[in-house]
């Protein structure tokens, strides 16, 4: 006898511990088996793009921290370096080395951000969220320290960045630089080879290198997928291409590999931000740039490798003293595009670490 | 370093594959006729030595007297990029093809256009408001959005 049987549709989120923000899913369920989803975006709209509208382009700098709340200093970099484009501003060497230096510090605060929530929504109940977060800690100690905030920084200027580190900052960065690698190995040694782990992230939530290209996907998703492309190596910008740094590169574009790239790449950051904390030159740290300028009427668009993907600013001046447009290629909001691909056919379960694995933040889908 | 393609070497080349489409080259940039955006795409998607695969961005902006749409295209394999650009005239009903056959990462992003700037894309298979919410007022990203 054949039971009749009905899809059930369930909403997941906005509010939800594994969504990493307010998203809502509507997911259409055969028992345990996703047949079909919407994502439904927005929570967290804050209308980004016409406040920029309205304010000059240095005040901008304040909207960009907020947009991926844990990436605040790539975001700042993204942005100056589009503004510094379009205004054909040159920015002295010791801005650039603190911007680079800073920007790889945010990298590794967001991946391991990415990496202990991710380890969370497998169900490991906050001792690794803990563990990363600990380290994090260190990193916004030192932020402070540069530029008196611990998350939304504004710390980099268009022309440079706001002010010179503090004598006692190049102490502490010389501690970290000595004992996170250790520690980051430590992790790996606790989660890579773990049995738990790899049952539910190998395999699971695979993104072809074919769809991952043609869905614009980037960052860390992209490089899992076999696609050797970083923005700091095929367009470098700041000093990145006196860096030495490898890119790591997944094979099966599955959840483990999203994972593990993230967590290889901290090392490689840490490499880059000794390197930078060694060659800094001594010198200004921002071109001597006027607090309201107006860039020549034209446009620009400048993008850089956010710790979650490419992250763009396409700014548009009529020779104002704010931007006429103000356009953010959100790198969360782009990854997102091939959610449905990736997750049909998987289970609930399979769900949250297929998405807790494309790290995401609503702050940027949204804006 | 991306190799930005000159505008003028790319804007002949599409003269010449597509006669009527090609409205004007800048130094790294080429306008194109909006209803012809999905052949050019696909062209310079196919063209083995251009091979854009990869949809860096897709921008709505409204300069009142009309709107432009830009494609920030880029090749993963050779390294280069583009621009294109596409002027549509018009304040309500305005709409060009939607390039998703083309690039499925045009998916979201021209939901987001539509959302905020109001430029529709003939062919997108869920052409729905995606930040603000169904029966939102307007357009909010207009000039003339609640007296502007």
């Amino acid at each position: 006898m054949a039971l009749p049987s009905e899809s059930i549709t369930i909403n997941l989120g906005p509010q939800h511990p594994s969504t990493h923000g307010v998203f809502r899913l509507r997911v259409t369920l055969d028992g345990e088996v996703i047949q079909d989803i919407e994502p439904i975006f927005g929570y967290l709209h804050r209308g980004t793009e016409k406040l920029a509208e309205e304010r000059s382009y240095t005040q901008i700098v304040t909207l960009t921290d907020r947009l991926d709340y844990t990436s605040s200093m790539i975001n700042n970099q993204a942005y100056v370096l589009a503004t510094e484009k379009l205004a054909g501003l040159e920015v002295p060497e010791r801005g650039q080395y603190l911007r680079v230096l800073t920007a790889e510090l945010q990298r590794v605060a967001s991946h391991l951000m990415g990496i202990g929530f991710f380890l969370q929504d497998l169900g490991a109940m906050g001792t690794p969220l803990m563990y990363c977060f600990r380290e994090r800690e260190r990193i916004l100690d030192l932020f402070e320290m540069v530029c008196g905030a611990r998350v939304t920084v504004s710390y980099m200027r268009p022309g440079g960045v706001n002010q010179d580190p503090p004598p006692e900052f190049w102490p502490g960065l010389k501690e970290l630089l000595s004992d996170l690698p250790h520690y980051i190995d430590e992790l790996e040694r606790l989660i890579n080879e773990n049995e738990i782990v790899l049952a539910r992230t190998k395999g699971i939530g695979v993104l072809s290198r074919e769809l991952a290209i043609d869905s614009s996907i980037s960052g860390p998703n992209l490089r899992a997928s076999g696609v050797a492309w970083d923005l700091r190596k095929a367009d470098p910008y700041d000093v990145y291409d006196r860096m030495d740094f490898d890119i790591p590169v997944g094979s099966n574009g599955d959840s483990y590999d999203r994972f593990l790239v993230r967590v290889m790449e901290i090392h490689q950051s840490l490499r880059i931000v000794e390197q930078c904390s060694k060659d800094i030159p001594d010198g200004p740290v921002r071109a001597d740039v006027p607090y309201f300028f107006r860039p020549p009427a034209g446009d620009a668009y400048a993008h850089v490798e956010a710790s979650k993907g490419e992250l763009g600013f396409y700014l548009v001046s009529d020779d104002g003293i704010a931007p006429y447009r103000c356009k953010i290629r959100a790198p969360s909001f782009i990854n997102l595009t091939a959610l449905t691909e990736m997750l049909l056919g998987w289970k609930v379960a399979d769900l949250m670490v297929i998405f807790g694995s494309l790290d995401v933040n609503m702050g940027e889908v949204d804006r | 370093m991306t190799t930005q393609l000159q505008g003028a070497d790319i804007g002949q080349r599409l003269q010449g594959a597509f006669p009527n489409a090609v409205t004007a080259w800048g130094d790294d940039e080429v306008r194109v006729q909006s209803d012809t955006i999905v052949e050019i795409c696909q062209y310079l998607k196919d063209t083995p030595d251009l091979k854009m695969d990869y949809l860096s961005s897709i921008t709505g902006v409204d300069y009142v007297e009309s709107f432009e749409v830009v494609y920030h295209l880029t090749s993963l394999t050779h390294n280069h990029s583009l621009v294109l650009k596409t002027t549509l005239y018009g304040r309500d009903d305005v709409a060009l093809p939607s390039v998703i056959g083309v690039c499925k990462g045009a998916g979201l992003q021209e939901r987001h256009v539509w959302d905020l700037i109001g430029i529709g894309f003939t062919g997108h298979p869920n052409m729905k408001r995606i930040l603000t919410w169904e029966g939102f007022p307007g357009h909010p990203l207009r000039k003339d959005h609640l007296g502007g």
